[in-house]
């Protein structure tokens, strides 16, 4: 499904997602008519975008504004003739980066970055996104709305950032992506099929930005982190859909081949030398999979990654899970006079209590 | 497209008037908007006085009520504004983070409605 790639190259041509993908949408509907009657056309890409470009002109000349604008849409009647070249030799250029840039734009919520993303990026229809976040869908379709608008009346660019702001721009993508992965990941087996898919979304879309920017190694500790994750799906539940924690899996239901990728992913990220969370989240988990069992964890490793990760990411989340690593290899005591000093300024996460509950039993 | 970029700060927030810091925080004001202004981006900006000289009227069943007082009693008032001429977000965001009160304050930036659309 080529799905974001033809909407990313609209909204190029377009300057305007919200008519890309509406277009988009419309020449999707008339494929299924033309398909099914005619056969799939030889490059079912160059025909779905031709279509689309001539359903957002035929939206723009209806549009009451049109001879004001007809100027600015010059081009598109332009370009119409170089765009219906032979079916054959058609390539589609990959526009995808300045979609997920702006799909995942600081000034929108991250909740409105991860609708769009899937949407437009993804390729699911709003019901299917609604269904994953068990919303109703008019709900997902403002929501969609109201991103869509915001992204046009303020102006938000459609560009890849400069070098300058690219890294903390990469930063809110990668967050939309593992915010994504994460809503998948925590679905259980009594979950929606489309709430588990998100975790196969997301792993797509990141590694279609890792393809898109090679180099970047927190892109690969994101991907790597996300695989050595999803390499786990068939351990972490019981046939009757129950939670099994890591140290009850079944090592050999872990996928060999994710994890394999994933190790790989890790270990040439932290070559490159620019050590960011996701590695270091990764790296972590690629310790989990190195070990042949629970009780062979290499936890003094584990315990060195949440030093370093502490300094990257100083939150009482990550202290917590650091102690948990500590609590292997620690008395039971010094664990407890730690956590007690945490407790105060985590009154809120339910794991805190799980935690001290399972050292003092 | 123009955007406004409303300042807003917590009237203890920053430094204090008549103070070396005070003065420190107008060069920075006067340096920022002779970026602007040779930026070509500047359209117009200006501060407020403090919100106790702030009046609020409004008119309800053709009945002018006049408030002595700002319109919402919040912690942040809005101080002052520029008006941007940019070409996108990410221009106006890039100037608005300029604004020395972004330091200690809050810069809300928003578009301003275009009629032509």
């Amino acid at each position: 499904m080529h799905w974001g790639r033809i909407v990313a190259l609209l909204a190029n041509l377009l300057k305007d997602i919200g008519l890309a993908e509406d277009a988009m949408q419309d020449a999707f509907e008339s494929a299924l008519v033309h398909w099914k009657k005619n056969g799939i056309p030889q490059n079912p890409q160059a025909w779905l975008f031709t279509t689309a470009k001539h359903k957002a002109l035929d939206k723009l000349r209806r549009a009451q504004n049109y001879h004001l604008k007809q100027q600015q849409y010059q081009h598109l009647l332009d370009t119409k003739s170089s765009s219906e070249i032979s079916e054959e030799d058609y390539s589609i250029p990959d526009e995808r980066l300045r979609l997920i840039f702006t799909c995942c734009h600081p000034a929108l919520d991250s909740s409105t970055a991860v609708a769009l993303t899937l949407r437009l990026l993804g390729g699911l229809t709003t019901s299917e996104i609604a269904k994953a976040y068990l919303l109703r869908t008019d709900t997902m379709a403002q929501r969609l709305v109201r991103g869509k608008r915001k992204i046009k009346q303020a102006s938000v660019p459609y560009i890849i950032p400069e070098k300058t702001e690219f890294s903390g721009r990469l930063d809110s993508v990668l967050t939309v992506l593992y915010l994504i992965f994460n809503a998948g990941y925590s679905a259980t087996s009594r979950d929606t099929a489309q709430r588990q898919e998100l975790c196969q979304e997301a792993l797509r879309l990141t590694q279609i930005l890792l393809r898109l920017c090679a180099e970047e190694s927190e892109v690969k500790g994101l991907l790597a982190l996300m695989l050595l994750h999803d390499s786990r799906q068939a351990a972490r539940f019981s046939q009757q859909g129950e939670y099994i924690p890591l140290e009850l899996q079944k090592r050999s239901l872990w996928g060999q081949q994710q994890q394999d990728k994933g190790l790989q992913l890790v270990q040439s990220a932290l070559k490159q030398g620019q050590i960011g969370s996701y590695q270091l989240q990764a790296a972590i988990s690629a310790i989990h999979a190195e070990a042949e069992d629970y009780s062979s964890t290499n936890w003094h490793e584990i315990i060195l990654v949440y030093d370093e990760l502490l300094k990257a990411n100083p939150t009482n989340v990550v202290r917590l899970n650091r102690l948990v690593a500590v609590s292997q290899v620690e008395s039971p005591m010094k664990v407890i006079k730690e956590l007690n000093q945490l407790e105060s300024s985590l009154k809120k996460l339910p794991t805190i209590l799980c935690c001290k509950g399972r050292f003092i039993s | 497209m123009k955007y406004m970029a409303l300042i807003y700060a917590a009237e203890n927030a920053g430094p204090q008037y008549d103070t070396d810091e005070f003065n420190q925080l107008i060069e920075e004001y006067q340096s920022a908007t002779e970026q602007f202004e040779s930026d070509g981006v500047l359209v117009s900006g200006d501060a407020l006085q403090d919100i106790n000289t702030a009046t609020t009227i409004s008119i309800r069943e053709g009945k002018t009520e006049t408030i002595d007082g700002p319109f919402a009693e919040t912690k942040e008032q809005l101080g002052g504004y520029y008006l941007f001429d940019c070409e996108s977000l990410d221009q106006a965001l890039k100037y608005a983070a300029m604004i020395p009160s972004a330091k200690y304050g809050r810069i809300e930036v928003r578009p301003l409605m275009d009629y032509s659309e």
